[in-house]
């Protein structure tokens, strides 16, 4: 058997399988031809994309484990027609556990109402690579997803060929069903499934892929996501909804500052606390800590309430140790002291240094943006059950493959004892790729011989964070007699994702490198980009879009001021700097990155940044008259190898009360799956970036985050969100590869709405968040 | 000993009568389509309908429920039908989810209040339910469907 009936088994998840309505009496038959589909799944470490069918190559084989193709690992077909699609990626709100199942369904010729997905728990040697960042779930298996449907298919057509004794070039499928023109014989895909299971799975070299004018999902953007329902009927089950018989709730005090560590704890008030049970250590690691937990101390007790109630009712003398001092006012003047003097050369085009001298005029902005919390809805939550050697867990996580990994490793136990589970995510935006919170639970349930839960409460979220880093841009701009910029030298200075990782990392990364600062796409001759040292103080993590915001924000409005200084329009100004159509040449750039994948598929290609402006402009009626107090901006943005454009005109009233009246965003992803998923993330990243832009802030004092919750950290809420938001899909060429689209959305909406602030009232911000800056 | 209805049943909790609603609901009575986003009456996730008025069940005790009808997600239609979650299906509002269930029981609260409200009245009556995916244009469009059928 090939295609199996159950693709092994997925524990934690007993409701979704409830939910395909096989009948108890298939599982016999069912377990007959179990165990059959792992034996001979072939893993590839080499991208598979290298077929002639298609025109281009991603960076899927690079990643950790590559990419599995293989119907046997991925589609089970049960006797009833049941077809059952393995989502091996994360959910975390992108939709990624409807669209590559889809893709599934849509080369295999399957009816999607009779499709049922189950998540794959975490296993890479088994899925391929499951780490579910970078905005690239699409477009790493657009093909791999393509190729396992139609191996399924081709399985399934040759079954039917031979059953009816016909040749297989006069079978086809179609709607669920094979069907021999010829004779007007078809049968369902249930009745083939034991057979077509025999079938040898094809080569990858030999599948025919369906035409895409024959696409009835692809593209469409007429499909639900699968979890619809149960998300408003409340079923739909995340981290924290996962209860186990015997299970204890925990929550955990940590060390205020990263780093620090517990030196005594008095217990004695938080074991009167009604449902308290026990209190007690939580190992910690040393910072720069990585993944692992902080250590502290856990309140449990027999309900999360109390846990929390002990919690408040504890005495704990912590250790602050090294990180102590850090304090976001200096450390900002630290930052800005940096961005003024030569840092390590990362980008050298011509000779900035010499060109800036010889310009006729310089425009300087430096740009400041303070670190950031996610705060995605569902704070961090984990269930785990060790039992002996062996550990399972259900959780909330990016990366499924990693959290098995770490599992190992912290526990000292080889990774086939370890089952990690995964459930919808609550949002993730980069948090949930850091497993600390499961192994927390983990480490907890191995002491007390029970399962447990760990909770945050949405004060350890913020104040435990693996924060977006804190950042100074600063741009000198050197233009000649003409108006024209002959000189562009840009330093970045932050503390980079690395010193997570690595003790006294002070540079940052090539893929923070390569967020909009060593590939600024601009067509200048002299242009010089630099990364002034910078040390971290707290845990440093990606944040969706990461660098990216930082540095649209800086260059685009950098766009803007010239303009302003040369009395040009905002875009004709942005249309200028871009440049010809081209491919960017990065030749002086030692590792250009570009987010992973080859050049010569996903080159810097100004053209494509072009129309999306031009695209923005026309739909976003760019120009138009608007009323007085109101004003315009723009800006464009390659990143995740999108392209992106977003006009945002705005108001600002009195006590500087900001008003978004309308958001326009075109966005060229490439060959898309479903658009209206495409469109609900635009539509979210303008709320994320608006979010970002008037109130993100996280300060420190004394090494302590200064907020917790949702009073002093606030984000956009319904009354002051865009009144409208527009999105525009650039249709794709019929061979443009896919690309992101979770991320890209977010870096162009502060830049374009500063650009219209500043149309609106003629002040130029150039620190983020804007708070009060307005008000006078 | 104390004793609450939830969703049409009667319930009873010998455990500490302050405990936070929210998490009785979670923990305790297994009805965990309520949720935890902020547990100080922040975010609106942990919205539930008691005696037809949105409360954040974070800040809400056990023991304050006495005698009062509370409604969960899981009650609010017998179906799931309610034509708040029709209207949300329809949209396809949701991204992650998980503010949903309350937005959905704020929005059920308010259409109950006021049948007919204007995308003004929409907004502002929505404003306390944090969605930080931002579906928030979705959900405006969805209230006003529900309350309207168009």
């Amino acid at each position: 058997m090939n295609i199996i009936t159950k693709p092994d088994k997925f524990r934690g998840f007993e409701r979704h399988i409830q939910d395909t309505n096989i009948k108890v009496e298939n599982v016999s038959r069912r377990s007959i031809l179990k165990g059959l589909g792992i034996a001979g799944g072939f893993v590839l470490a080499a991208p598979v994309m290298s077929r002639p069918a298609f025109a281009y190559e991603t960076g899927a084989g690079k990643m950790p484990h590559g990419t599995v193709v293989d119907p046997r690992v991925f589609v089970a077909i049960a006797s009833d027609g049941i077809v059952t699609i393995v989502a091996h990626r994360a959910e975390m709100g992108t939709g990624v556990r409807t669209s590559l199942p889809l893709i599934v369904a849509e080369e295999m010729e399957a009816d999607w109402s009779r499709v049922r997905v189950q998540q794959a728990h975490g296993d890479e040697v088994k899925f391929g690579n499951q780490d579910t960042d970078g905005s690239r779930s699409t477009r790493h298996y657009l093909i791999p997803m393509r190729q396992i449907g139609a191996s399924a298919r081709s399985m399934l057509e040759a079954a039917a060929a031979k059953r009816w004794g016909v040749p297989v070039t006069e079978v086809k499928a179609a709607n669920h069903e094979v069907v021999h023109a010829a004779s007007g014989r078809r049968i369902g895909f249930g009745d083939l499934a034991a057979d077509a299971a025999k079938e040898s799975v094809p080569s990858i070299e030999g599948l025919k892929l369906k035409d895409p004018k024959d696409f009835r999902y692809l593209g469409k953007g007429e499909v639900s996501i699968v979890d619809l329902r149960d998300i408003t009927v409340g079923t739909a089950r995340y981290g924290a909804d996962v209860r186990l018989p015997g299970m204890k709730y925990a929550v955990i005090a940590r060390p205020p500052v990263t780093g620090g560590k517990l030196v005594s704890f008095d217990a004695a008030e938080a074991m009167k606390v009604s449902g308290v049970e026990k209190v007690m250590e939580v190992k910690g690691w040393p910072w720069p800590s990585k993944f692992q937990p902080l250590g502290g101390v856990a309140v449990i007790a027999r309900n999360t309430g109390a846990a929390i109630k002990g919690r408040d009712a504890l005495k704990v003398v912590w250790d602050d140790g090294a990180n102590g001092k850090y304090e976001s006012v200096a450390y900002r003047a630290e930052l800005e002291e940096a961005s003024r003097k030569p840092g390590l050369v990362v980008r050298k085009d011509g000779d900035a240094d010499a060109a800036l001298k010889s310009a006729d005029k310089v425009i300087v902005g430096e740009y400041y943006l303070p670190h950031l919390a996610h705060v995605s809805m569902e704070p961090p939550v984990a269930v785990a059950d060790v039992k002996g050697d062996k550990v399972e867990v259900w959780a909330p996580v990016q990366s499924p493959g990693g959290t098995r990994e770490d599992l190992g490793k912290t526990l000292g136990i080889p990774e086939d004892n370890v089952t990690v589970n995964v459930t919808l995510l609550g949002g993730g935006f980069g948090r949930k790729s850091k497993c600390d919170y499961v192994l927390e639970a983990a480490l907890l349930s191995k002491e007390l011989g029970a399962p447990v839960k760990v909770q945050w409460t949405r004060e350890d979220d913020v104040r435990h964070d693996f924060l977006h880093t804190v950042s100074v841009e600063r741009i000198e701009a050197g233009l000649d007699k003409s108006g024209k910029v002959i000189a562009w030298r840009h330093r970045s200075v932050a503390p980079t994702i690395a010193s997570t990782f690595e003790p006294n990392a002070v540079h940052e990364a090539p893929f923070e490198l390569g967020m909009g600062l060593i590939d600024m796409p601009f067509e200048i001759t002299n242009i010089s980009c630099e990364n002034p040292e910078a040390a971290a103080h707290t845990r440093i993590g990606w944040f969706r879009s990461v660098s990216n915001i930082p540095r649209a924000f800086a260059v685009q409005s950098m766009v803007g001021e010239l303009a302003t200084a040369t009395n040009r329009d905002q875009k004709e100004m942005l249309l200028e700097l871009i440049g010809s159509p081209r491919i960017v040449n990065l030749a002086s750039v030692k590792d250009p990155w570009n987010y992973g994948e080859p050049y010569d598929s996903y080159p810097i290609d100004t053209g494509r940044l072009r129309k999306v402006v031009e695209l923005v402009a026309e739909k976003g009626g760019w120009g138009r008259t608007v009323p007085k107090g109101h004003g315009l901006g723009i800006a464009v943005h390659r990143s995740f190898v999108s392209y992106i454009a977003t006009i945002v005109e705005v108001s600002v009233g009195e006590k500087g009360k900001l008003t978004v009246h309308q958001v326009d965003t075109a966005i060229d992803c490439g060959t898309y799956v479903n658009p209206e998923r495409i469109q609900s993330q635009i539509e979210g990243a303008a709320i994320m970036g608006l979010s970002l832009a008037k109130y993100g802030e996280i300060t420190f004092k004394d090494g302590k985050v200064q907020q917790g919750n949702f009073d002093d950290f606030p984000v956009v809420r319904m009354d002051e969100a865009p009144l409208v938001t527009n999105v525009h899909i650039m249709p794709p060429g019929p061979d443009t590869p896919p690309s992101g689209a979770g991320e890209p959305g977010v870096p162009p909406f502060a830049p374009a709405l500063i650009n219209a602030i500043f149309a609106a009232t003629g002040k130029r911000i150039r620190a983020l968040p804007i708070g009060k800056q307005l008000e006078i | 000993m104390i004793k609450v209805k939830i969703n049409g049943q009667e319930q009873s909790w010998d455990g500490d009568p302050d405990l936070a609603l929210l998490w009785y609901l979670r923990d305790e009575a297994g009805l965990t389509g309520t949720k935890f986003g902020c547990g100080q009456a922040f975010c609106g996730a942990c919205t539930v309908i008691v005696d037809k008025q949105a409360v954040r069940s974070c800040i809400t005790s056990v023991s304050d429920v006495v005698g009062r009808e509370v409604t969960t997600i899981e009650g609010l239609h017998p179906t799931g039908d309610h034509a708040v979650q029709k209207a949300w299906r329809q949209v396809n509002v949701p991204q992650c989810g998980f503010c949903q269930a309350g937005q959905i029981m704020q929005a059920a609260a308010l259409l109950n209040e006021n049948p007919k409200p204007s995308h003004d009245q929409i907004r502002e009556a929505m404003a306390g339910n944090i969605c930080r995916c931002g579906c928030y244009q979705r959900i405006e469009n969805a209230v006003h469907l529900a309350s309207t059928g168009v």
